[in-house]
């Protein structure tokens, strides 16, 4: 991960920073330059709900070579109180306590390490409520 | 808009070719579709090179100038054309656009990946996903499609069982293609007793990291009848995107897109499901397949699975699916995916499939996916004596 496409979602990652539709009201998550809705192109920043419940999910066995630490963990769809929706992992749950409809909160942590030259990378993931 | 017609093809051998580089694998296809269709190289006026991410996997951008070159072809207009893994499928619509508007007489459509090159293939494949709001997250593709299968299962009451029922019916298939990566039957304890890889998935649900390339070749309809042999015309072509991230989908067990670009191919051809003798899908998982014959309209939503079981889309069944082998047991380099399954339909209506032939096959349909399906193409082809 180089570190300017890092930065520039920084607000979204650290402070789940959503745009609303200054038109019809569709909030985007990340926010967009035009409403996939209206095609209007004003939005103002709201915050996202960090509680929700997971609309799908598996447990990822096999990842990509930077996110080998970490297996198994569980990935999931969650879907937040006003519907927005985002993919995350569930940190903090033993596998089979994950399942549809399970209830979820977003909370910080660091996402993987990256190779040694990158930065630390940090976000969103849920915990089983 | 003109008749088109395929008039040839060519395809390498699908597998881990360590000693074959990405120039040669494409150029063979192209000399083996030259020599199928009955014509010389000076002939071809364009190509549309179907390809994922050579950039990722082998440090190479800029194809379309050092394929045609190794092909032989130097010279001539040349595009290479990127859906994730529904590349050939849009470079073969590419291609027929081009033939059909009139702009040219003979254009080739190819497709090429060469996976095995020592690049972490997960995370080449990954960038067909959403890179800042899916892969950041640790999403692998098996997870992707994993998800879709669990809520499947969760609406359908799909099993695992079901799912490894698709493996060893390729697998089946497959190994009656030469021409296969992995051309050995399995059973279905095989399938459950493999390595998780994302549960619900297994190892054995999973398409190959392949290396392979596929070519074929397009003409106006006049010209494949002067050439003497049976007119494989091209009936319908449909074409549609949806978003890259599987969860900005309202319902995350379907896969709209594929359904949006049959009604197009449909609609164009006149044609519906029952009209049609066998398909190639895009089975780069098991679930994939049993969601993509559903929202072709070749079975009701949640009905695929126990179709599947039953024998209906094996070959002798009611609709034989992916008589290649399809991904699982053929192969599956991304980018020539698509023009491998327009391959198998070329030859399975010419009557040249061999011990896999359906009988009197007279019109055939190809599913080409890109992602988690955030892109399909859908072909509809139709031969005449
Ligand atoms: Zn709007």
């Amino acid at each position: 991960m180089i570190s300017p496409r890092y930065h520039r979602e920084i607000p979204q990652r650290y402070r789940l920073e959503a745009g609303r539709c200054a038109d019809c009201g569709e909030i985007h998550f990340p926010p967009r330059a035009v409403c996939r809705k209206c095609g209007a192109r004003e939005s103002t920043t709201v915050v996202l709900p960090n509680r929700g419940k997971v609309v799908t999910c598996t447990v990822v066995d096999i990842p990509p070579a930077e996110f080998d630490d970490q297996k198994p963990y569980v990935n999931a769809i969650v879907e937040l109180e006003n519907g927005v929706r985002l993919t995350c992992m569930v940190a903090e749950a033993p596998p089979d306590a994950v399942d549809i409809g399970t209830e979820v909160e977003l909370i910080f942590r660091r996402l993987r390490c990256g190779r040694e030259w990158e930065v630390l990378q940090y976000g969103y993931k849920a915990r089983v409520v | 808009m003109r008749d088109v017609a395929v008039i040839g093809m060519g395809i390498t051998k699908f597998g881990e070719l360590w000693r074959s580089p990405l120039r040669d694998l494409h150029a063979e296809a192209v000399a083996d579709c030259l020599a199928d269709a009955g014509i010389e190289r000076r002939q071809v006026q364009s190509a549309w090179i179907g390809c994922m991410s050579s950039g990722l996997f082998n440090g190479q951008e800029h194809l379309a100038s050092i394929l045609t070159d190794y092909a032989g072809l130097a010279g001539i207009a040349a595009t290479r054309v990127e859906s994730a893994c529904a590349s050939g499928g849009a470079a073969f619509r590419a291609a027929w656009l081009e033939v059909a508007s009139g702009a040219s007489d003979y254009v080739l459509a190819t497709g090429v990946e060469k996976m095995n090159d020592g690049a972490d293939a997960t995370y080449c494949l990954s960038t067909a996903a959403d890179q800042e709001y899916e892969v950041y997250h640790g999403v692998t593709f098996p997870g992707l499609y994993a998800m879709i299968a669990k809520a499947h299962m969760h609406k359908w009451g799909t099993t695992r069982e079901q799912l490894a029922d698709v493996a060893v019916k390729n697998h089946r298939h497959g190994a009656l293609n030469p021409k296969a990566q992995f051309p050995q039957e399995i059973t279905r304890a095989t399938v459950l007793g493999a390595v998780m890889v994302a549960s619900p998935l297994g190892l054995f649900d999973c398409s190959p990291v392949s290396d392979g390339a596929a070519a074929v070749l397009l003409a106006p309809v006049e010209v494949a009848r002067a050439l003497g042999k049976p007119v494989v015309r091209i009936l319908g072509s449909g074409h549609a995107t949806d978003t890259i991230a599987l969860h900005d989908r309202a319902d995350v067990s379907r896969i709209p897109v594929v359904q949006a670009a049959a009604r197009r191919a449909f609609a164009m051809a006149g044609v519906g499901p029952r009209d049609i003798d066998l398909v190639e899908v895009h089975d780069c998982f098991t679930i994939a397949e049993l969601v993509c014959l559903e929202e072709l309209g070749f079975f009701e939503p949640g009905k695929a699975a126990a179709a599947t079981s039953a024998g209906e889309t094996a070959l002798g069944g009611r609709i034989p699916v992916n008589t290649s082998g399809g991904l699982k047991s053929k192969g599956h380099p991304v980018g020539a995916t698509g023009i491998a399954q327009i391959a198998e339909l070329y030859e399975q209506l010419t009557g040249k499939a061999g011990k896999r032939q359906v009988k009197d096959a007279r019109r055939g349909l190809a599913q080409n996916m890109g992602g988690s399906g955030g892109s399909c193409t859908v072909h509809i082809l139709e031969v005449s004596r």
